[in-house]
C-alpha cells in the first residue's frame, strides 16, 4: 500500500516538475496510433493505456517516449506491423494497445538492440540454418532496416505508406518477409519476422515494468496472475482459478 | 606476468553441485579448498523480484555471456563450424550455484541397464544389435556401486519422492521427503497411465514437499508451487540448490573460500602431476596462478573438456581413426512428446519445476526390443512446471503463427493445453564429439570449444516411437486432439530443447576407452580430478542432476582417499 503511494506521489512530482512536457510529445505519439487503429471495430478507446488519456503514464506508472527511433514515421510502421501480429479484438487489446511499440522501442535501445550478451567476434559467414543466427548486424540494425523494407515494399506494390494500407495489404507484406521473399542486407527476411513476432509477443506478456502489457491486459486476456508469491493453496482445486494480476513494479 | 598465490589442497574450477560437493566433503575432512568461479556470488536474498519471465526466461540473467564465451558448432565434419553467438538449443548457467541455481529440480538415478548398457544389451539382443559406428560403452561402475553416493545426493538435496516405480533400481531408503502434491492435471495423467496398464508414480522432486534439515544441518523450505522454477533462483530457497546447501556447508568448516570472477584458462600439468591453474581476474584482466595438490574441474562439461584440451592433458578424440578419448562420445537428449488440446480451463499457470508423474515402462531396457531398430527409450512425464505467457502459446495444427486467429487460439489453449513429454536417451555414435575450435576465441584468448553433433537413426527410430507411446497416453487422458512432436530431422541449435548435454570426459574402466577411472580420476594426471554429465558414457533417459550429484560424492570420497594415500585409486 504504501509502495503504490509512494508511486503517485513520483507522478505528481513528474507532473509538476516540467518532465510532463515530455509526457505530452509522448501521448501526442500514441494518439496518433490509437487515431489509426480505430475503425478496427470501434474499441479501441476500451483499450487504450491511461497514456492515450491522461497522456502522462506508461506502462508501469513511469512516461512513455522514444529512446531508439528518432522519427515517428519509423516507429508508426513498427507500431502498424506488430499490430497487424497481434491485433485488438473482441478478447482485447492488440499491440497498440498494449504499448508494445514502446517496449520495442525501450528495448532496441538497450542490452537486447545492441546485442550485449551475444558473441560478435568475426569472421562472419553464412552457414547452415541450423547454426543460427550469424549476421554482423546488431538486432536494432536488423530493425530500422526491416522496417524501411515495408515501408519500400508498400510504395512499390500499393504505391501508399505502410501506416495508411488495408489491413490485408499489411498482411501480404509481413507474409513475404516470413516468406522469406524480401531481400535483405546481412540477414534473412524470415529472420528479421521472427524476432519482430517475438517481440511483440514479448511486449504483450512481458511484466509492465518494461512499458508494455499496458494495465497487465495481456496478461488479464490470457488469464495468466503474474507476479503472486505461491498457489499452495489453490493448486489442488479442481476448477479453475481467476485471480488478479499483480506486477513485479505495482 | 601472473601471481602466484599460497598453495591450497584442493581448488575446485566452478562452483555449482560438483563443485559445492566436492568443497563441502573434502573442507569438512580438514583439506583447505579454494573455489574458482567466474560468475558472481548469489543467494536466495537475489531472487525476491524473481518472478520476471522476460528477465530470467527471454533474456537468461542467469546464464553465461556469450560475447565472452561460447562454442562452435556444425552438423557434421563435412561443415563449417559457427559460433553460437547466441543461446538457443541448451542453457549454460552462470554463477555461484551454476546451472543447480536455474534447473527445474527433476532428480532421477539412470538406471541399472544404463551403467552396463553394452553388456547388458549384447547379451540380450548379441553384438549387431546397433551398428559399429555407436560407440557404446559400460561406465566402468554398476548401479549398486553408485547406490550409496545415489542417497548420498538425495539427502544433501531432501530430494520429494515414493519409490513405486518398478522400473528402477533397487533403493537402500526411501526418499527423505514424501513426494509433491498431486494435482488434478497429474491425476488425469495417472488415470490415464494406469489404464493402459502402466506405472504412474510422482516424478522425484528438488523443490521439497515439506520443510527439511538435510544431514549437514541445511534447511530447504517448503515448495509453494509459485511456478518459476527452470530459468530461475528460488526465492524461498526451497529449490535444492548449491547455495542453499552445499556452499554454505563447506562455508561453515573454515576450510573453503570462494574466488569469484576468477575464470581459469589453464591446467598446469608437469610430469605425470598438475600443479594447479592460471585464471584471469574477469574485472581486472590479471592473471593468477593457484597452486593445489588436487585440480577438480568441477564447470560445465563443455568447459571441463576445452580446460583439458586446451591443456594438452589426454588424447583428442579422432573420428577418422577412432583413437583418443578426450570429447569423445559426445551425447544430447531426446524429446518425445505429445500435445493434448482440451475444453476445460486447467490452473496450467501454477506449479513447480519438477511437479509431475512419469512412466518408465518405455525406458531402458524396460520393454522388449527384438523387434524395434534402436535401443533404450525415454521416461515418459506429465509436468506441471508453470507456464508463462510469453513462451507458452500453444495452438493446434494450422492455426497460423500470427494475426487475429493466432491471438484467439493461442489465448484460448494457454490453459487447455498439456503435454507429455520424454525425457529420451542418446546413444553415443562416433562423429558426434568435441574439439577446439581453430578460428573463434574467447575474449581471453583461448579457442572456443568445437561441437560436431547431428540426430542419427537411432535417435530418430527411439522418437518416433516414444511420440506414439506418448500420444497414446494423451489420447487416454481426454484430449479433443492430440498432436504428436514432428519427427526430428538434423539437429538445430537454435530452438531451446533440454541443457542435458553429456559425454566429452566419459569415465571408464580402463585408460584406452575412458578419461577417468570409475573416481572420476584422469587416466594422466592422478591429481587431476573431472567430474560432471561429461563423464557419462551415454545419455539415459533422465535428467542428468542426480546422477551427477552420486558422481561428485563418489569423486570428492576418491579426492579424500588420494589426498591421504596418493596413487591411483583404482
Amino acid at each position: 500500500m504504501t509502495k503504490k503511494e509512494k508511486n503517485f506521489s513520483r507522478r505528481d512530482f513528474l507532473k509538476t516538475s516540467g518532465v510532463a512536457t515530455g509526457a505530452l510529445i509522448g501521448g501526442g505519439l500514441i494518439g496518433g496510433l490509437i487515431g489509426s487503429n480505430v475503425g478496427g471495430n470501434g474499441s479501441a478507446s476500451t483499450t487504450a493505456p491511461p497514456a492515450a488519456t491522461d497522456g502522462e503514464q506508461g506502462g508501469a506508472g513511469g512516461v512513455l517516449g522514444l529512446q531508439f527511433f528518432k522519427n515517428d514515421a519509423e516507429f508508426q510502421i513498427l507500431a502498424q506491423a506488430t499490430e497487424r501480429i497481434f491485433p485488438e479484438d473482441d478478447l482485447g487489446p492488440g499491440a497498440i494497445g498494449l504499448n508494445v511499440p514502446y517496449f520495442i522501442d525501450r528495448q532496441l535501445a538497450g542490452a537486447y538492440g545492441e546485442n550485449s550478451k551475444e558473441y560478435m567476434q568475426p569472421p562472419f559467414y553464412e552457414g547452415e540454418s541450423t547454426q543460427g543466427y550469424q549476421s554482423r548486424l546488431k538486432r536494432n540494425e536488423m530493425f530500422r532496416q526491416g522496417l524501411q523494407l515495408m515501408q519500400a515494399e508498400a510504395q512499390s506494390r500499393f504505391n501508399a505508406n505502410f501506416v495508411d494500407l488495408e489491413g490485408a495489404q499489411k498482411d501480404e507484406i509481413l507474409t513475404a518477409f516470413q516468406e522469406d521473399e524480401i531481400d535483405m542486407k546481412g540477414v534473412s527476411s524470415l529472420f528479421f519476422f521472427r524476432l519482430l513476432r517475438q517481440a511483440t509477443l514479448e511486449g504483450a506478456y512481458a511484466d509492465p515494468i518494461y512499458s508494455g502489457n499496458a494495465n497487465m491486459e495481456g496478461w488479464k486476456m490470457k488469464g495468466f496472475p503474474g507476479h503472486q508469491p505461491a498457489y499452495i493453496n489453490e493448486i489442488e482445486s479442481e476448477e479453475f482459478q481467476e485471480i488478479e494480476p499483480h506486477s513485479l513494479g505495482m | 606476468m601472473a601471481t602466484t598465490l599460497d598453495k591450497v589442497d584442493v581448488v575446485t574450477v566452478g562452483v555449482g553441485w560438483t563443485g559445492g560437493i566436492i568443497a563441502a566433503e573434502c573442507a569438512k575432512e580438514n583439506l583447505k579448498v579454494v573455489g574458482l568461479e567466474r560468475g558472481r556470488e548469489r543467494s536466495t536474498s537475489d531472487f525476491s523480484i524473481v518472478h520476471d519471465e522476460y528477465r530470467y526466461a527471454i533474456r537468461y540473467e542467469l546464464m553465461q555471456d556469450l560475447s565472452r564465451e561460447t562454442i562452435t558448432f556444425r552438423n557434421s565434419r563435412k561443415q563449417r563450424a559457427l559460433p553460437m553467438r547466441q543461446m538457443g538449443s541448451f542453457l549454460i548457467g552462470e554463477g555461484l550455484g551454476g546451472s543447480g541455481t536455474h534447473w527445474n529440480g527433476q532428480n532421477w538415478r539412470f538406471l541399472p541397464y544404463d551403467f552396463e548398457i553394452k553388456s547388458m544389451t549384447e547379451e540380450k539382443y548379441g553384438k549387431n544389435k546397433l551398428s559399429a559406428d555407436y560407440t557404446l560403452q559400460d561406465w566402468g561402475i554398476t548401479y549398486d556401486e553408485l547406490e550409496p553416493y545415489f542417497m548420498k545426493f538425495e539427502k544433501t538435496a531432501g530430494i520429494s519422492g515414493e519409490d513405486k516405480n518398478p522400473f528402477w533400481g533397487k533403493r537402500s531408503e526411501d526418499y527423505p521427503t514424501p513426494p509433491m502434491k498431486k494435482t488434478p492435471i497429474l491425476q488425469k495423467f495417472e488415470t490415464a497411465a494406469t489404464n493402459l496398464g502402466l506405472s504412474p508414480f510422482m516424478m522425484p522432486s528438488a523443490n521439497l514437499s515439506e520443510v527439511y534439515e538435510n544431514p549437514d544441518g541445511k534447511t530447504i523450505n517448503a515448495c509453494q508451487y509459485c511456478g518459476f522454477c527452470e530459468r530461475f533462483g528460488c526465492e524461498y530457497g526451497a529449490k535444492s540448490s548449491p547455495e542453499v546447501t552445499v556452499v554454505p556447508t563447506a562455508m561453515d568448516t573454515g576450510n573453503f573460500e570462494v574466488k569469484f570472477n576468477a575464470n581459469v584458462v589453464e591446467i598446469l600439468k608437469e610430469g605425470d602431476k598438475v600443479t594447479g591453474v592460471r585464471y584471469v581476474d574477469t574485472v581486472t584482466f590479471e592473471e593468477f596462478i593457484q597452486p593445489a595438490e588436487v585440480v577438480v574441474l568441477t564447470s560445465y562439461m563443455m568447459n571441463n573438456a576445452k580446460l583439458l584440451m586446451v591443456s594438452n592433458i589426454g588424447e583428442q578424440y579422432d573420428p577418422e581413426t577412432g583413437r583418443g578419448t578426450l570429447g569423445k562420445n559426445y551425447a544430447y537428449q531426446i524429446l518425445p512428446s505429445a500435445s493434448g488440446f482440451f475444453d476445460e480451463q486447467m490452473n496450467t499457470f501454477m506449479g513447480a519445476g519438477a511437479l509431475g508423474m512419469t512412466v518408465d515402462d518405455f525406458n531402458g531396457d524396460n520393454f522388449d526390443h527384438s523387434d524395434l531398430d534402436f535401443i533404450h527409450g525415454a521416461s515418459l512425464s506429465i509436468t506441471q512446471t508453470g507456464q508463462r505467457p510469453i513462451l507458452h502459446n500453444p495452438i493446434p495444427p494450422d492455426t497460423p503463427s500470427w494475426g487475429a486467429d493466432f491471438k484467439k487460439a493461442s489465448i484460448h489453449n494457454y490453459t487447455r493445453a498439456l503435454n507429455v513429454g520424454g525425457q529420451g536417451a542418446s546413444m553415443p555414435h562416433k562423429e558426434n564429439f568435441m574439439a577446439l575450435d581453430g578460428t573463434y576465441k574467447d575474449i581471453y584468448g583461448v579457442p572456443l570449444l568445437q561441437l560436431t553433433y547431428n540426430f542419427t537413426d537411432q535417435d530418430k527410430a527411439l522418437h518416433a516411437h516414444l511420440t506414439e507411446r506418448a500420444a497414446e497416453i494423451m489420447q487416454e487422458m481426454g484430449a479433443k486432439t492430440v498432436v504428436g512432436g514432428n519427427p526430428i530431422s538434423d539437429y538445430d541449435i537454435v530452438p531451446y530443447q533440454t541443457t542435458h548435454n553429456t559425454g566429452g570426459t566419459i569415465m571408464g574402466s580402463s585408460r584406452e576407452d575412458s578419461v577417468v577411472n570409475n573416481y572420476l580420476q584422469h587416466w594422466d594426471a592422478e591429481n587431476l580430478f573431472v567430474v560432471g554429465a561429461g563423464n557419462f558414457a551415454h545419455n539415459g533417459g533422465y535428467n542428468p542432476t542426480g546422477t551427477v550429484g552420486a558422481l561428485a560424492y563418489r569423486c570428492a570420497e576418491g579426492i579424500i582417499k588420494y589426498s591421504r594415500d596418493g596413487g591411483s585409486l583404482v
